[in-house]
């Protein structure tokens, strides 16, 4: 299955990627050669093979329910472009 | 002119009663200053990593229980991508295609006394996102800038998602009160939309009776109450029905629900960014639950709604279906139960003032029962006053709405023959008027949107009033001073 200019465009778009035509034809191609290579192993029969949902065999590690302080939360709020008393702020949404 | 029937789909989000966040230890306390439960990883600062909380994981394996779901063994975290100014990690980690639970179903009881099977697709564990305060306009629309507090952003939630079984406003609205009821008993969450606790999405479409496939589905949001889940759906199948009959067609799309206009409003642009490009979170492996933890969980379940109508339809030979009703808000069955150790006589005497009378009340006034006067032994004693013939139950009937309003006891009311209501417009235009000025916070939030405070207004004029003022008066009258 072969992707488009428009598919390119589309996925830049949701990635809020401000992309030129040059730039849409380069990666439409380079998109192109991933899928062609993800395809090579359309060939290996996996009827039977569970689907690999990490590289890590494991389970999750789990946290007991506490609540605990983070110490430096005026450090996060400076690294806001703009905040308001405690809050972040934001230009215009819609 | 073409029947048509209505297809309803819900979507509930929970909050998830734990003490701290779903992926880092910050605590989940409502109501605090903005930013001040915060941490690299709730923010989504870079290199910080989600470690998962064993106990919304319990608590998520219960409600499964409760809801008759499937509890999957292994579930898997993705992550859902979009841009929104309250998601800094401009993901939110989900669930996609293995959910912690899934296929279960609740009965719910029809007015007409049969009960109706409504199957529950999934449930599966999310984090909630953060909230946006708009400056400068009431909402979102005209708003020139925007205050973000990301106390709420990764809170726990479990979204339960419903099959299209719903066939009308009203019965999704007896579904919504069913898992508010399971959600309370399991003690999962405390399920109050006011605080933003419960929240409900609706995919609504219309299709003429006796067609198979299903219509084109609208999604409906921004419901803040479950009385505006009912209002919302009716006027969305109505807009469709509108639609169809003037030849057009209706488009798939989220639109959003105006309380104050009575009416639904296209979302423009929501349509791409259903494109999530759901994948598997990397950075959490995924969840293993065994049997010996679904085991545990299921011996510290506490009593749940179907167990006590199994219950009371054997200890008093009630009714399924008014057993039911009863058990739907669990302070009204633990009301029953304290009354029914107090009351000699035919405990369906309690079930029937209970479920007309005081349920009734609760249901005009859009009160909850703890929000009213009336308990248990002054239940039961106005019940002996019947008994012993000193009121008739038309009196009775009378009186128990000033028991709800005052707190009274029976015997005085009688004695007394009845306490003085505030009618005076003038009167209580006034109380009103100094509880809306004594209150600028709660007003600035009710004119912002926040439409559900209209109760708390009411329930601090009957608190001023001692109960005393009435209760049509009240709404008319602050309906008429909010506006």
């Amino acid at each position: 299955m072969a992707i488009n200019i428009a598919d390119a465009r589309h996925v830049a778009d949701l990635a809020r990627l401000d992309l030129t035509e040059q730039e849409l034809a380069t990666y439409t191609e380079q998109l192109n050669q991933i899928l062609d290579y993800a395809q090579e192993l359309e060939q290996v029969n996996t009827d039977k093979v569970e689907p690999t949902y990490h590289s890590v065999a494991a389970g999750t590690a789990l946290r007991e329910d506490k609540a605990v302080d983070f110490p430096n939360q005026a450090g996060i709020l400076r690294n806001g472009p703009e905040v308001s008393g405690t809050s972040f702020v934001v230009p215009r949404i819609l | 002119m073409t029947e048509y029937e209505t297809i309803i789909g819900l979507e509930i989000h929970t909050h998830l009663k734990t003490k701290s966040k779903m992926f880092c230890a910050c605590s989940t306390e409502f109501g605090q200053p903005p930013n001040s439960n915060i941490c690299p990883v709730c923010t989504g600062q870079p290199g910080a990593l989600p470690v998962l909380n064993k106990e919304a994981v319990s608590l998520a394996i219960r409600c499964g229980l409760a809801l008759n779901c499937t509890i999957n063994k292994k579930s898997v975290f993705a992550r859902k991508n979009y841009f929104y100014p309250d998601l800094p990690k401009a993901y939110q980690i989900s669930q996609f295609d293995l959910p912690i639970t899934q296929a279960g179903f609740v009965q719910l009881p029809l007015p007409d006394g049969t009960e109706k099977r409504v199957g529950i697709t999934r449930a599966h564990l999310e984090e909630d996102a953060g909230k946006l305060v708009h400056q400068g306009a009431e909402g979102i629309e005209g708003a020139t800038a925007s205050h973000v507090d990301f106390n709420r952003s990764s809170v726990p939630l479990l979204e339960i998602v419903s099959e299209p079984d719903l066939r009308s406003a009203e019965e999704a609205r007896a579904y919504l009160d069913k898992i508010k009821s399971i959600l309370q008993y399991a003690e999962v969450s405390e399920a109050n939309m006011e605080e933003g606790k419960l929240r409900c999405d609706a995919n609504v479409s219309i299709r003429p009776v006796g067609q198979k496939e299903f219509g084109v589905k609208v999604e409906i949001k921004n419901m803040n109450s479950f009385r505006a889940v009912e209002r919302a759906i009716k006027i969305e199948v109505e807009r469709q029905k509108q639609v169809l009959a003037a030849g057009q067609k209706v488009v798939q799309e989220t639109r959003s629900y105006d309380e104050a206009a009575g009416r639904t409003v296209s979302m423009r642009g929501k349509e791409e960014s259903h494109d999530y490009r759901y994948f598997p979170e990397p950075d959490l492996l995924p969840l293993l639950i065994d049997d010996a933890w679904v085991a545990q969980v299921k011996q510290d379940l506490p009593e749940l709604a179907e167990q006590r109508v199994k219950r009371y339809q054997e200890a008093y030979g009630i009714s399924a279906y008014d057993a039911r009703v009863l058990t739907l808000d669990k302070a009204v069955a633990d009301f029953f139960d304290a009354a029914a150790r107090l009351y000699g006589g035919d405990k369906k005497t309690i079930v029937n003032w209970l479920t007309t009378d005081v349920l009734g009340y609760l249901k005009n006034e859009n009160l909850e029962l703890g929000q009213t006067k009336l308990t248990p032994p002054q239940l039961v004693e106005m019940l002996g006053l019947i008994d012993n013939q000193t009121i008739s139950g038309k009196i009775a009937k009378d009186l128990l709405v000033k028991i709800l309003q005052t707190g009274a006891s029976a015997q005085k009311l009688v004695e007394q023959g009845g306490l003085r209501q505030i009618t005076d417009e003038g009167e209580l235009q006034k109380i009103i008027q100094e509880i809306l000025a004594a209150h600028p916070k709660q007003l600035e939030q009710y004119r912002s949107g926040k439409t559900a405070l209209k109760g708390y207004f009411v329930g601090e004029t009957m608190r001023r009033t001692k109960g005393q003022a009435s209760p049509p008066l009240v709404n008319q009258l602050l309906d008429r001073l909010l506006a």
